[in-house]
């Protein structure tokens, strides 16, 4: 985000956008480019580069549709599993359509690697147009990123029609990107991931796991002639 | 280098007809197309293993038989034995007498299925899918090598003093692929007892399938089994070879449509360009299947998925035909010439009967007088070489 090329490396942030919004504009793409500019003056105060990818669900529609009936991974979604997997923070956005978040943006992360969010720090989107679904956040998008086993943060953000004319919009929003900035800051994901990798069950060939096979397991001893019992 | 074709067995409906073969022909079909795999010079066929309609092929060592039967060079195989709801002792007994009818020309390759209610079927917990595979296997292991075993394990009854019969030909067990996607401890399996590791290949991103082939080399190796070049490694792939490409798509697009593992999903040009599908001229399919080499190095085993998609038996042969005819001896040249002198052969039952007695005679198994029980220790057996007796 900012041009702060001479920054030791260890002061740049991967930042991803995951946008399930359709229309242009876009209510939901609007929340969440106000949350990334909010954290982006936070990050900016501090001294530290931000370095954002958006990931738009609606260009992906196709390969999440062919992916979810056939589980054909296309490039297009082994290159978003790559961006997210490197990312210290995600901000993700969807849409409310019938009391659910948009199947698009449920979809994308049912297809996601099972690996790539352990330990990240997410903050959880919606925009509606009604009030009425202002518990889908909480409520059921939170269990589909406890399940990837993501860090979501206390704050989430719901925006339904009137909450644009609130400036508690402005103020959740300023709350949730400094709780996203506290955990990218320091480092929670990294650490994590060093210290207490083989503390989570993991897929083989997973974007986070890499080559790393752990060869002293029962099931491996069986493989090498053991036994099962 | 073996070139293959293997078969899933279903019974589709041909999209363009409206008609659904019955099953009666659907055999008679692969007997079909396992004589012309030989007869164009292609050296594998496989047939899969499934319970279930739309499939016919419930029992693949008499299908393998009867094709035995009728033909006389090509190496019968399986894609797959399922490993984990068939009872390794009757996996032992079935393919040792399949490899005597047939002279040797066959080999197996174990999967543990993709169809979740056969595990209950069979009495079996599909949560136990993975130690059951690698358990079951370990019996079979013992059960082609060991004239008498004793054992006891999870997932079967135990066996005390068991002789499975016969003893596999010249006693030199059938040599076994393990076939996986994505488990590295069934690569792990191959490697630690030196068999062969099939990689399906379709549907999958090649990256992930060169990253477990390397393990299981590396493992192959660490086993003292050869070096990782050595290492025996089987692909799967699909073609369709027109004219033209276009050609090629268009005889090709409505079966894709609507096969039951593809259709109503990409587009058939969105697969043939991101999976091992190859479609289009012959020069194409020559180029993909080459790129097979450029990614995984020399291996020793290429099968083809051909008949399926409710495909008629006429466009079955003639996509053979093309294959065996046009495409495989262009690609066996260029791997020939590519070929690293330390790379393995494929096994064979001469060479593996070759790598066992060298110049000396096999052994040849022959019971000992009727004891009515294999309990009171030592071989039923009395070992004769042949020409000795």
């Amino acid at each position: 985000m900012t041009d702060t090329n001479q920054l030791p490396e260890d002061n740049v942030y991967n930042l991803v956008v995951v946008n399930a919004g359709t229309s242009n504009p876009s209510s939901t793409a609007m929340l969440a480019e106000k949350t990334r500019d909010c954290l982006a003056q936070t990050a900016l105060e501090e001294g530290a580069e931000l370095r954002v990818s958006v990931i738009e669900l609606r260009d992906l529609r196709p390969e999440i549709g062919n992916g979810l009936v056939s589980g054909l991974t296309s490039p297009e979604l082994e290159k978003a599993n790559e961006t997210i997997a490197k990312a210290d923070g995600v901000i993700a956005a969807t849409p409310v359509f019938k009391a659910e978040a948009s199947a698009l943006f449920s979809g994308f992360f049912q297809l996601l690697d099972r690996d790539a969010l352990i330990g990240t720090p997410v903050i959880l989107e919606a925009t509606a147009g009604t009030a009425r679904h202002a518990l889908v956040v909480d409520g059921s998008m939170r269990s589909q990123f406890a399940y990837l086993r993501a860090l979501v943060v206390p704050t989430s953000l719901f925006a339904a029609s009137e909450d644009w004319n609130d400036p508690a919009l402005t103020r959740r929003i300023r709350r949730a990107s400094r709780e996203l900035w506290l955990l990218m800051k320091s480092r929670f994901t990294r650490e994590l991931r060093s210290k207490n990798w083989e503390g989570y069950q993991h897929d083989y060939g997973s974007a986070n796991s890499g080559d790393d096979i752990d060869l002293n397991t029962d099931l491996m001893k069986l493989a090498t002639g053991g036994s099962a019992i | 280098m073996q070139f293959g074709i293997m078969s899933v067995s279903d019974v589709t409906r041909n999209p363009i007809t409206g008609e659904t073969p019955s099953e009666a022909e659907r055999i008679q079909a692969a007997i079909a197309i396992a004589k012309k795999t030989e007869e164009v010079g292609l050296d594998v066929f496989a047939v899969g293993e499934h319970h279930n309609p739309p499939f016919f092929s419930s029992s693949p060592t008499t299908l393998l038989a009867a094709i035995a039967a009728q033909t006389e060079r090509i190496v019968l195989t399986t894609s797959t034995t399922l490993i984990t709801t068939n009872d390794p002792v009757r996996i032992a007994e079935e393919y040792a007498m399949l490899q005597h009818v047939s002279g040797g020309r066959m080999d197996l390759m174990l999967g543990r299925g993709n169809t979740a209610p056969v595990y209950p079927w069979f009495g079996k917990d599909i949560r136990q899918g993975l130690p059951l595979a690698l358990e079951s296997y370990n019996l079979l292991h013992r059960l082609w090598r060991e004239d008498v075993v004793d054992w006891e394990g999870k997932f079967r009854t135990a066996l005390q003093g068991f002789t499975s019969t016969p003893r596999p030909l010249d006693d030199v067990p059938p040599f076994v692929w393990h076939g996986s996607i994505r488990t590295p401890e069934i690569a792990e399996q191959a490697a630690y007892y030196g068999n062969g590791f099939f990689h399906n290949h379709i549907f999958w991103p090649t990256d992930h399938a060169v990253r477990l082939v390397n393990f299981y080399r590396e493992r192959f190796e660490h086993y003292g089994h050869g070096t990782k070049k050595q290492a025996i490694v089987g692909l799967g792939g699909q073609v369709h070879i027109g004219k033209t490409t276009q050609a090629a798509f268009e005889e090709f697009r409505p079966y894709f449509n609507e096969a039951p593992v593809y259709g109503h999903g990409p587009t058939l040009e969105q697969f043939s360009s991101s999976t091992p599908l190859a479609v289009g001229s012959v020069q194409q399919v020559i180029d993909k299947i080459l790129t097979f080499h450029d990614s995984f190095g020399d291996y020793q085993r290429q099968l083809f998925l051909q008949d399926h998609a409710g495909l008629p038996l006429e466009i079955v042969l003639e996509q053979i035909e093309l294959l065996g005819t046009e495409v495989i001896p262009v690609v066996r040249k260029e791997i020939e010439s590519r070929r690293d002198p330390e790379s393995a052969d494929a096994p064979t039952h001469e060479s593996l009967v070759n790598a066992k007695y060298g110049d000396e005679a096999p052994r040849q198994p022959r019971p000992a007088a009727n004891r009515g029980d294999n309990v009171t220790g030592g071989s039923p057996y009395i070992d004769i070489a042949a020409g000795d007796e």
